[in-house]
């Protein structure tokens, strides 16, 4: 009879999880070491990270593919400077805030795009954003369309400036990072195993006992939340709200999905390397502005139609490499 | 009188609606591809007939005669270059290559054309109007009106009642089946397409003359033209209309409380629709 054991990791993932811990620690002390600019992209790093991580999670797993989730960052950032304004709220405390009034908010929206089915749902989602966007400029006390900055005496109680720009930081990689952990223990949890049988199939699963329209509602909801507080993370490091900015489809989803596709879908690892593949690419490339972007959306375009599982999945299939594994090997030993 | 003006202005306005939503319709009916670029399409061929306009002097409805066709073909290489390489059952690979050619059409246009806002001059077309009943009329807005109904008299006569609507239906209910009694799924999804865009090409001229535009309206079309399908019910080419109209109205009296209000009045009157009837008011296929 061949002996066998059952294991979660692998050699690489044990590495691949040593090399997460030492960066980040070694980022938590950026503000120590690195430059202000460093500091900012970095944190904008982390952000886009998040959001990727975040618009993987519905669409690379429940095949919720939304391109409204700029309704939530703009909800986000709006929302903490509501609290901000007129409440007299800390902007830090602002933030988890905005995220649990994004999430009560997402109930009954979900309730209402979730009646189109498929890709249907994407644009009914876009809708949604649109209808957040054009009631934020009609909000006369936020500035109305023109939008509104953080007042001086706001941005104040964060601190002086390397203080301010250090609990920022902080936040983005907090974020970033938190995010990233919470899919990855999402993903090995009952749960996770649900979310990949729905990815795999929604008819299997559903004739195993998963209840597929409960488990994409609360997927919905908690994404929706984590989201708003990128958001409000977004409007703390601009310092100024706008509908246009803070509801752009471009900037917070546009650039999220070719993240993810170009990465690979349905894997954690694919947005990493998406987000590194992006700013690589917005380094050399950002001076071309438009061209930029028509580039972007070709590379997203021959992706999808040439690997569809995009860089990460193309070569985890070739050679089986999995850092953040999330399912069991059986090794045989005779 | 006052409000039936704001009305009727706003049912002539839902025939541009229904010109932007037949198009969706058709080839959603066809092969479930629910185009991303769809807007970005309708503002292409008003690029697309500025240019013709100004090669030929041609006034902008005569253009149509070049700007179909162009469109059309433009419709039949971009089904069959690539957007037949994405249709295969799973909902990711067409949503998202239709999304990346959004942005490519919205920044190619950019790259070429500026940011400018442009219009097409369409004449005494643009101000002439009728009196009937003490309501004025504009000439444009009934010729608008008049177009979508022809069209979609015309498409669902197509649709209905010839060799190539019967291989649109075929394909539509079993592709495999259809194949085996010898249609090319690929050819026919590619006609589908430059139906659509031919289609397109109409409602981007109308849109031309009617108001400005620049490189970035189409993502607004596209939602004006979803929202049009969805209140109509899926799958029904005359029920495009009444969803443009139900549009065109609940804007319309928007805009009459505040212009602020005008769009975010249509998303919420279709949003109304989508929480009472979510099939929309004349469903005829599921989604």
């Amino acid at each position: 009879m061949t002996q066998f054991s059952i294991s979660r990791s692998t050699l690489a993932s044990r590495i691949a999880g040593l090399v997460a811990l030492g960066l980040f620690a070694v980022l938590a002390a950026a503000p120590w070491w690195a430059s202000s600019s460093f500091l900012h992209l970095a944190g904008e790093f982390a952000v886009y990270l998040a959001l990727a991580t975040l618009w993987n999670l519905l669409a690379g797993y429940t095949g919720l593919v939304s391109v409204g989730q700029q309704a939530y960052v703009g909800l986000g950032g709006y929302i903490t400077f509501s609290l901000a304004l007129f409440f007299g709220v800390h902007p830090l405390l602002a933030i988890p805030l905005a995220g649990l009034v994004a999430a009560l908010v997402a109930v009954p929206v979900a309730a209402l795009v979730f009646r189109l089915a498929g890709a249907y749902f994407a644009i009914g989602s876009w809708v949604m954003a649109e209808v957040f966007r054009l009631i934020a400029a009609q909000a006369t006390a936020l500035g109305g369309g023109s939008g509104i900055s953080l007042p001086v005496t706001v941005t104040k109680a964060l601190g002086a400036k390397w203080l301010r720009e250090a609990s920022i930081f902080w936040l983005a990689l907090a974020l970033g990072a938190g995010c990233l952990a919470l899919v990855y223990a999402l993903l090995r949890s009952r749960i996770g195993l649900a979310l990949t049988a729905i990815r795999d199939s929604e008819v299997a699963s559903t004739s195993l006992g998963i209840r597929i329209g409960r488990v994409k509602h609360a997927l919905y909801v908690v994404v929706a939340g984590l989201t708003a507080m990128i958001g409000a993370l977004i409007s703390l490091q601009k310092l100024r709200v706008s509908p246009d900015a803070a509801f752009s489809v471009n900037d917070w989803t546009a650039f999220v999905i070719f993240i993810v596709v170009i990465g690979g879908i349905g894997t954690i690892e694919g947005p990493i390397i998406g987000t590194i593949v992006y700013f690589l690419l917005r380094e050399f490339l950002a001076d071309f502005g438009t061209l930029y972007l028509l580039f972007l959306g070709t590379l997203a375009i021959v992706v999808m139609l040439a690997a569809p599982k995009g860089l990460w999945g193309y070569a985890a299939e070739r050679f089986g490499w999995s850092l953040f594994p999330v399912g069991y090997r059986i090794t045989f030993k005779d | 009188m006052d409000l039936v003006n704001i009305i009727l202005q706003g049912v002539l306005v839902g025939g541009l609606y229904a010109l932007f939503a037949a198009g969706l319709s058709l080839i959603f009916g066809v092969m479930r591809l629910v185009n991303i670029a769809h807007g970005d399409l309708i503002v292409l061929a008003a690029y697309t007939a500025m240019e013709v306009i100004k090669l030929t002097s041609l006034p902008p409805l005569a253009a149509l005669v070049f700007v179909v066709p162009l469109m059309a073909a433009f419709g039949y290489a971009l089904q069959r270059g690539i957007l037949n390489r994405t249709l295969g059952g799973d909902l990711l690979p067409p949503l998202l290559v239709s999304f990346g050619l959004s942005v490519i059409l919205q920044n190619g246009l950019l790259a070429v054309f500026t940011a400018d806002s442009r219009k097409l001059d369409a004449g005494v077309l643009e101000t002439a109007s009728v009196t009937v009943g003490g309501l004025s009329i504009g000439l444009l807005p009934a010729l608008m009106f008049a177009t979508a109904v022809a069209v979609i008299a015309a498409l669902q006569f197509m649709f209905y009642k010839t060799a190539l609507g019967r291989a649109f239906r075929a394909t539509s209910d079993d592709a495999e089946i259809a194949e085996l009694m010898g249609l090319d799924r690929r050819r026919v999804y590619a006609w589908a397409m430059a139906l659509c865009l031919g289609v397109v090409a109409i409602a981007g001229v109308f849109l031309a003359i009617r108001s400005n535009f620049d490189p970035f309206m189409g993502p607004g079309r596209l939602i004006f033209g979803f929202e049009a399908v969805i209140i109509g019910g899926l799958g029904n080419l005359w029920g495009t209309l009444v969803g443009g109209v139900i549009l065109g109205v609940a804007q319309g009296l928007g805009a009459a409380i505040d212009p602020g209000w005008q769009i975010l009045a249509g998303h919420v009157a279709f949003l109304l629709i989508l929480a009472v009837k979510p099939r929309g008011l004349f469903p005829r296929m599921d989604g």
